[in-house]
């Protein structure tokens, strides 16, 4: 985007950049206020471990190890624990524009627990799941466990019915 | 062959299998760690949203200031009945001597029929009256009026004689219970004294201010505690909350409760209690050590003034007074333009970020404050005159002389105070907030008190050789939480151990050696669980032994389940802000009833500025094409607002449609507008206006329809002072008003808000409710017709 810019001062292409301007400023305003909801010492600077939750609120879907790549962007040459506004903008306004960390639909999200259902029964043991989601991949802390199994295992059973389950969250996340 | 191909076969087939469970899982992760950020957002916005909601409501206590002072101001009473009519606004608050106190709310010729089950108390009391008082309130029982008004004659004679500073020491009982506000939630209280037991020579407990108001059983409160109070004097410490105060009990509920369950005596038992509040201790001292004061303090804070002032004097915050001329013309500016931009019903004038009004901000620190200083121009002097006028002074009374206020007269070597210096540290006790950055600022939200900073705490506790601050007065989602975090010096000797954990002196600056080490000054304490709604925040209580190491039990009342849920929590020291980080995460579920209570809420706030949005709007969309961007949506409605809140986070749930990215404001408003009038009520069937039985047309409620929205907007803005306003007037507390006071008071309010309101627009009003009480209007049907009243009062 830059380059084309750049090359284009010249050229009276002045509507598409006004327009991209306006969408960068919107773009930016979007990300001072979640950001800002964070900084609870009013002071443009939020606690590293909060900056998964907003990036994650504005839209996007990183992996962990995508988020420490991020991180690394935006931390001070010495880490205090604290990332600043000014070093996060421009960061994270470059991956709103990128549309990076795209999202997961929820047809590739339901093929994903499928996956995990060998016998194509439409449900997953508790166990199994456990198993699966603290093993593999980028595995989730107990608590991180425990909290999903609070809403997504049905006690009855002792399983997971996926398809209510995403239908469930699907409903309540729009 | 075969076989060593299926076996690499299988191990392919394997790979891939674990493969693919490998993608799948961190699908699955990536996943649900954004769903689960995505509720963590929508979670801190919905408490930003009751918050800045409930700060902009205490705002409106300045609004009513600013009304009395303009009726003192430009009201020229044009008849002896009007005169009155406005001289009994200031003259409802008037203290009683002693004697006519005890005269006017006798108890002792109250007889109390056979027939009454409930308790029957005798004094001195003892613990059996107290397990009787808690089983009568669990049965949902009333205490007679006769043993509330003989309970509220002793407690006052046993306050009178205790100091504005009460001292604990941990080591007659071997650890202090402290509890922040209850707001008149007996669940709460009922819930602490399963957990922690009751009140006993062995259990002390030091209740930290706001007992009554916004919850239904603030008066059983005051009767658990009082009791307790008098059983165990040593042990039982009663701070006074902002909330102990008659003016705020009008606005806030109160005063109502006590007037619907004691229909007879309530004007007395509230005229009572109006009273003992005034008595009430001021500070909680713990081994020297702990200050426990309900809002917060100042840099001018002085614990000696404190000490010696005369408490009882202080009857109450929010009254407006006679002024000096020399303050005339600079207030009537002030007040001229406040009330001009505010009430801009043709909406032609303003223009976004332009109209000077009141700023609300949800923290202390946004730079709208900043700015509504310099509206307010506050000099130090006019702070003075300020907090002065914000204070009820009673020039007529005649103060006995209790104990402390002889020791005063006398101690003629003791400096002397102006009365205004001795009231704003009481303000500044009840009222105060600590906020992030240093310095010491006006508290512009609340209407009195300060905001104080980490460095004007040090200076406080370093002052008075103290550890450090327990306040409550702030509604926080785990029931406590720190602040003020310090770097202090802790004392190393050589083999570098570290040599006493707790400092007892402010570090000394020229220490060597030494290692940092994060403490926090500042406990706030709040026991009111589901305090916004049901499942929206923990309350909790703190407990310190003779190491003064808080220990913290939260709970959560469940009114629906009856179910009980606890944790218990190890504190101090804290390194985080907020411990909310350290929790376990919502559920799911309780979210989304409280996310919906705070929007329909917000979705109230943005209906009742309907006037001034569309002017806002209008200014982005020059060529009138009824359309809008999103983006300027946001800027125009913070404009507005001015709540602080994060309206591009908020927005899909506030705008369902767009087109292109676009807004169609009008409709949007409109569709605002119809959500809010569906609440209304039928005055007629009592139905819900949209599903009236008696048909659209036959109806009273077609009356609402004549109403203009302009003035519904400035019902719906104001309502809250109304109903203060209502209540002030209603001296004898029966919730009627006559016609002629209505009307009156419709005519003020309107030359105040600056709208038309004609005497047909008036008689539109009354005559949209039900007022065949031999010419008395019932207020409360009124607010009740226009859902005024807020749904859990």
């Amino acid at each position: 985007m830059k380059k084309l810019m750049g090359r284009d001062k010249d050229r009276e292409i002045t509507k598409p950049i006004y327009h991209l301007d306006r969408a960068v400023a919107e773009i930016e305003k979007k990300i001072i206020e979640a950001f800002e909801v964070f900084d609870h010492e009013c002071n443009k600077t939020v606690d590293v471990r909060e900056i998964g939750s907003i990036v994650r609120s504005l839209g996007c879907f990183p992996t962990e190890a995508e988020l420490h790549e991020l991180l690394a962007k935006v931390e001070e040459e010495e880490p205090t624990g604290y990332i600043h506004l000014e070093k996060f903008l421009p960061v994270m306004t470059k991956v709103l524009l990128d549309r990076s960390y795209r999202p997961i639909p929820e047809d590739v999200l339901l093929h994903a627990f499928e996956a995990l259902d060998e016998n194509k029964c439409g449900y997953i043991t508790k166990e199994e799941l456990v198993k699966y989601l603290t093993e593999e991949g980028e595995p989730f802390t107990r608590e991180e466990m425990e909290d999903m199994l609070s809403t997504a295992l049905d006690p009855e059973t002792n399983t997971i019915r996926y398809r209510d389950y995403i239908s469930m969250v699907v409903v309540d996340e729009s | 062959m075969g076989s060593g191909s299926s076996v690499n076969a299988n191990y392919k087939y394997s790979l891939q299998k674990s493969e693919n469970a490998f993608k799948a899982a961190v699908l699955i992760q990536r996943w649900y760690r954004r769903h689960v950020a995505r509720l963590e957002m929508r979670r801190r916005c919905t408490w930003r949203i009751f918050q800045s909601i409930e700060y902009a409501c205490e705002q409106d206590q300045i609004k009513l200031h600013n009304f009395f002072s303009y009726l003192m101001d430009h009201f020229t009473p044009s008849s002896s009945r009007e005169r009155d009519f406005i001289s009994r606004m200031f003259i409802s608050g008037e203290s009683f001597k002693e004697a006519e106190l005890e005269k006017y709310c006798d108890y002792e010729s109250m007889e109390v029929p056979d027939s009454y089950t409930g308790p029957r108390l005798s004094f001195p009391l003892l613990p059996d009256h107290a397990t009787a008082l808690l089983e009568a309130f669990k049965q949902k029982q009333q205490l007679h009026a006769r043993y509330v008004l003989n309970l509220l004659h002793e407690t006052r004679k046993h306050l009178k004689q205790l100091p504005n500073i009460s001292h604990v020491s941990t080591c007659y009982s071997e650890e202090v219970t402290v509890c922040g506000d209850l707001h008149g939630q007996l669940d709460d209280l009922f819930l602490i004294f399963y957990k922690n037991g009751l009140p006993s020579p062995s259990k002390s407990y030091v209740f930290n201010g706001d007992f009554v108001d916004r919850g239904k059983q603030s008066l059983e409160i005051l009767i658990v505690l009082f009791t307790f109070l008098l059983i165990y004097p040593k042990e039982v410490h009663l701070n006074r909350g902002n909330h102990e105060d008659h003016m705020v009990n009008l606005r806030y509920g109160f005063a109502k409760e006590v007037m619907q369950k004691y229909k007879v005596h309530g004007k007395k038992i509230l005229k009572m209690i109006q009273n003992v509040f005034c008595w009430l201790p001021l500070a909680t001292l713990i081994d020297q050590k702990v200050l426990i004061i309900h809002g917060g303090i100042s840099d001018a804070t002085d614990l000696d003034m404190l000490e010696k002032i005369q408490r009882n004097k202080f009857i109450s915050v929010l009254r407006g007074k006679k002024r000096k001329e020399s303050n005339r013309n600079v207030e009537i500016q002030e007040i001229n333009g406040e009330s001009k931009v505010e009430a801009d019903p043709a909406g032609n004038e303003a223009a976004p970020g332009l109209s000077p009004q009141l700023q609300p901000g949800q923290a202390p620190s946004m730079a709208n404050r900043l700015e509504f200083s310099r509206w307010v121009r506050q000099t130090v002097q006019e702070q003075i005159e300020w907090c002065r006028k914000l204070v009820d002074i009673s020039e007529s009374e005649e103060e006995e002389l209790t104990y402390s206020s002889v020791v005063s007269l006398t101690d003629l070597d003791g400096p002397c105070w102006t009365r205004q210096e001795e009231w704003k540290q009481i303000l500044d006790i009840l009222w105060s907030d600590p906020m992030p950055q240093e310095g010491c600022r006006v508290n512009t939200v609340r209407g009195g008190g300060c905001y104080f900073g980490p460095d004007v705490t040090g200076k406080i506790l370093e002052k008075y050789n103290l550890q450090f601050l327990i306040r409550s007065h702030e509604c926080k989602q785990e029931g406590y939480e720190f602040c003020h975090n310090r770097k202090w010096r802790v004392e190393v000797c050589r083999e570098s151990t570290v040599k006493s954990q707790k400092p007892s002196v402010w570090p000394d600056p020229h220490e060597t050696s030494a290692i940092l080490k994060d403490f926090a000054l500042v406990l706030t304490i709040f026991s009111a669980s589901n305090y916004y709604e049901i499942g929206s925040n923990r309350g909790a209580y703190v407990k310190l032994g003779p190491d003064l190491v808080p220990h913290f039990v939260q709970y959560q009342a469940n009114k629906t389940a009856h179910t009980l849920t606890m944790t218990q929590r190890q504190g101090f020291p804290v390194a985080l802000y907020s411990p909310s980080q350290n929790s376990e995460r919502k559920n799911f579920g309780r979210i989304s009833r409280v996310e919906e209570s705070a929007f329909r809420a917000l979705r109230e706030k943005l209906f009742a500025h309907t006037s001034a949005l569309i002017s806002a709007f209008k200014a982005y969309d020059k060529d009138n094409t009824g359309r809008i961007t999103l983006s300027n949506w946001a800027t125009a409605v913070e404009s507005v607002l001015h709540l602080g809140l994060p309206w591009r986070m908020l927005r899909p749930q506030l705008v369902r449609s767009t087109a292109d990215g676009m807004l169609e404001y009008k409709s949007w408003l409109d569709d605002l507008a119809m959500e809010q009038r569906s609440q209304e009520i039928c005055s007629n069937c009592s139905e819900k206006a949209e599903s009236c039985q008696k048909g659209y047309k036959e109806c009273d409620h077609v009356v609402f329809q004549h109403i203009q929205s302009s003035l519904l907007e400035v019902i719906y803005r104001n309502r809250s002072n109304l109903e203060t306003i209502f209540r002030i007037i209603d001296r004898d507390h029966s919730g009627l008003i006559s016609f002629e006071e209505f009307h009156q008071t419709w005519k003020l309010f309107s030359s105040h808000m600056n709208i038309e309101l004609t005497d047909d627009g008036i008689n539109d009003l009354v005559r949209s409710i039900d007022f065949n009480k031999d010419g008395n209007i019932d207020f409360n049907e009124f607010l009740e017709a226009f859902r005024l009243v807020k749904q859990s009062q």
